[in-house]
């Protein structure tokens, strides 16, 4: 059956313990992200001063899971801004306008469909900002060019087979400018 | 040197930013007008709009004590300058949606290099159409009886069968999916803003701003979905907006109003002047802050191809109303469109022809899409030609069925002082956002850099060897 998985959710993890090495271009950071798959190491993440295409699929992240919370408020949202017009034009407080029908359903699309469109939308906004886990605003960055123009690659202590030193030699095999452990 | 490039090259297509630059300049040079101080020139301009915006916000003030009676309003046109201005903005916030979404979903990559300012265009311009919104109702501080809420009256409901509660539901969605949509793409750009801040006060402000961004990919993955979706969101909204604009007046049951061919006739004509709005301020942001490498002529030039195919849409409406006005039989209404054309407001009529269906002909000319001095008169008269577009269909309700009740719209001080003071508060956010925040969507920008496409294509193919299904 077509479902989404937990999988899909997948959040940001702090990066307040491990290594991390850093690459100039974007295709160096696609080919480390591929080797690192293969080494399995889990956990691990790259930041990118812009999405990388292939980037996803390189580290083995599944698709995010996010339009389906999207496609089920969605349908939240029509229900209720189709009852919240039935409810007080038929239901609380029927009033006779020009003798329209009370249930004038068509006259209620309109709106329907705006409060659709606002609960798909705004629930999707909340949604990367719970997994992005954007409520600490003074997160202290990795390197300060990472937002600009260079590509990080992190590896988590908590990473399987985790071994400092072989983390940082196999950072550096992979091409990396500079690599930074950090405690 | 990968087979895209090659291809390129071959079909003589130009990169979409110019000057063969690394990630870090592109980064450097967008944020290099944020942490300068502005120039003699911004000043001026600042000045010179928010001079317009205070006195503005003093004369709503003797509006609102007086009453709406100082304005023109008045037996048989009801509705008057407000409305117009209403239409007006809304239409302009178009493009910008248009530009973010829909270009978005067409993958038109020469989107990028304008799709921050003209959002922050769609935002504005919405603000501002609200203002007017509110301002019109009379008693302002009763603004909020629009939305249904439980109150002591009943609880007394809003009627959900008039097109004018449509109108503030789709209006208050719209600002606020565009403020997200916005504001979702500066997230990045505020986070290389904090990471090169080096003033104390101001990196705090961009911490917080930038929501504790780092560019994880685990966050990139959920970002361009969002980003997706929320494209996909905008788009059949940004149609409805400008439908249930036009239900206001297609609603009605005046002859003129009373049309089915008003929702695609005000949403073109939303996308033709919110493009000519985008035209006239990109082709000044370009000038003013350096950024020709970014906007090309490319840019302009496409999207001086948008204004010319909406131009002959909105020319097409104008034609085929007359056509049905005739056509149908009914007397009312041929009498309205005849008087439309050749009555007391032929003068607007006319205006608002030449401006929006002859204008933009020049576009036929590869030659004048790529001329500054051209595409900017033109896109100002296509602004000028827009406004009477709407003064057009609102004022000549003014020969109803009584002929004893006519008389023509006479618009008081107040209703031009509203006028121009629509256009400070516009010009005063406009600008604000200039200095403040990146004008260019840099994240957005790189990614569609010859180097980075090229290269992420080619090592696609690496990709896919590698990575087992």
């Amino acid at each position: 059956m077509y479902w989404f998985k937990k999988e899909q959710f997948h959040t940001y993890q702090e990066t307040t313990n491990g290594v991390f090495g850093l690459f100039d271009t974007p295709e160096e950071i696609l080919e480390a992200a591929e080797k690192t798959k293969e080494k399995k190491y889990t956990g691990f993440d790259c930041l990118t001063p812009f999405p990388v295409h292939g980037l996803d699929e390189a580290m083995g992240l599944p698709r995010s899971g996010i339009p389906w919370i999207s496609f089920f408020m969605g349908l939240v949202g029509c229900s209720f801004g189709f009852a919240f017009q039935y409810l007080t034009h038929v239901v609380d407080w029927p009033i006779n306008y020009s003798g329209k029908a009370y249930n004038a359903w068509p006259a209620y699309i309109p709106v329907t469909f705006e409060t659709t469109v606002f609960f798909a939308g705004m629930s999707a906004v909340v949604s990367l900002y719970a997994l992005s886990k954007s409520n600490h605003g003074f997160r202290k960055p990795l390197h300060p060019e990472i937002t600009s123009h260079r590509f990080a690659l992190w590896i988590p202590s908590s990473s399987d087979n985790f071994k400092q030193e072989e983390v940082v030699n196999f950072i550096k095999s992979l091409g990396a400018k500079d690599v930074t452990v950090v405690k | 040197m990968s087979m895209t490039t090659l291809v390129k090259e071959k079909l003589g297509i130009v990169p979409l930013v110019e000057g063969d630059k690394t990630y870090k300049q592109v980064t450097e040079e967008i944020l290099k007008p944020t942490d300068s101080f502005p120039t003699s020139l911004w000043w001026k301009a600042f000045l010179l709009a928010l001079t317009i915006t205070i006195v503005d916000i003093g004369i709503i003030g003797y509006l609102c004590y007086e009453g709406l009676w100082i304005l023109g309003v008045n037996n048989p046109v009801g509705w008057g300058f407000f409305i117009v201005n209403f239409v007006f903005w809304i239409g302009i916030g178009h493009a910008g949606t248009l530009i973010s979404a829909v270009l978005f979903l067409f993958r038109q990559g020469w989107r990028t290099g304008i799709n921050r300012a003209a959002e922050a265009m769609t935002i504005f311009a919405v603000l501002t159409a609200a203002t007017t919104l509110i301002i019109h109702i009379g008693r302002p501080w009763l603004g909020f009886w629009l939305f249904p809420y439980p109150n002591n009256r009943g609880p007394l409901w809003v009627n959900f069968r008039s097109p004018l509660i449509w109108d503030t539901f789709a209006v208050s969605t719209y600002l606020s999916i565009s403020l997200v949509f916005w504001y979702i793409g500066l997230v990045p750009d505020i986070a290389a803003l904090r990471d090169r801040c080096t003033h104390k006060v101001k990196k705090m402000i961009y911490s917080a701003m930038s929501l504790g961004w780092v560019g994880s990919n685990r966050a990139w993955s959920h970002y361009e979905i969002v980003c997706m979706l929320l494209a996909a969101l905008s788009t059949p909204l940004v149609l409805s907006v400008h439908t249930i604009v036009s239900f206001d007046f297609a609603v009605s049951i005046l002859p003129g109003w009373h049309t089915t061919i008003l929702p695609p006739y005000f949403v073109a004509g939303a996308v033709f002047s919110g493009f000519a709005m985008v035209v006239t301020l990109m082709v000044i942001a370009r000038e003013v802050f350096n950024l020709k490498q970014y906007i090309t002529l490319k840019h302009l030039e496409n999207m001086n191809k948008i204004i010319m195919v909406t131009g002959l849409m909105v020319g097409y409406a104008y034609g085929s109303e007359f056509f049905i006005a005739w056509y149908s039989g009914n007397e009312y209404e041929g009498f309205t469109f005849v008087n439309r054309a050749f009555g007391p407001y032929a003068w607007a009529y006319w205006i608002m022809i030449s401006c929006n269906v002859l204008s933009p002909q020049v576009f036929w000319f590869e030659s004048n899409r790529r001329n500054i001095k051209v595409m900017f008169i033109v896109s100002i008269f296509v602004n000028i030609g827009m406004w009477f577009e709407r003064f057009v269909i609102v004022m000549t309700t003014h020969r109803d069925f009584l002929p004893s009740n006519w008389a023509l719209y006479i618009p008081t001080f107040y209703d031009f002082a509203m006028l121009i003071g629509t256009f400070g508060i516009f010009f005063t956010l406009f600008l604000l956002f200039c200095r403040i925040l990146p004008i260019i969507a840099m994240a957005e920008v790189k990614t569609v850099m010859p180097h980075a496409h090229a290269n992420a294509h080619a090592h696609k193919e690496v990709i896919k060897e590698g990575v087992k299904h």
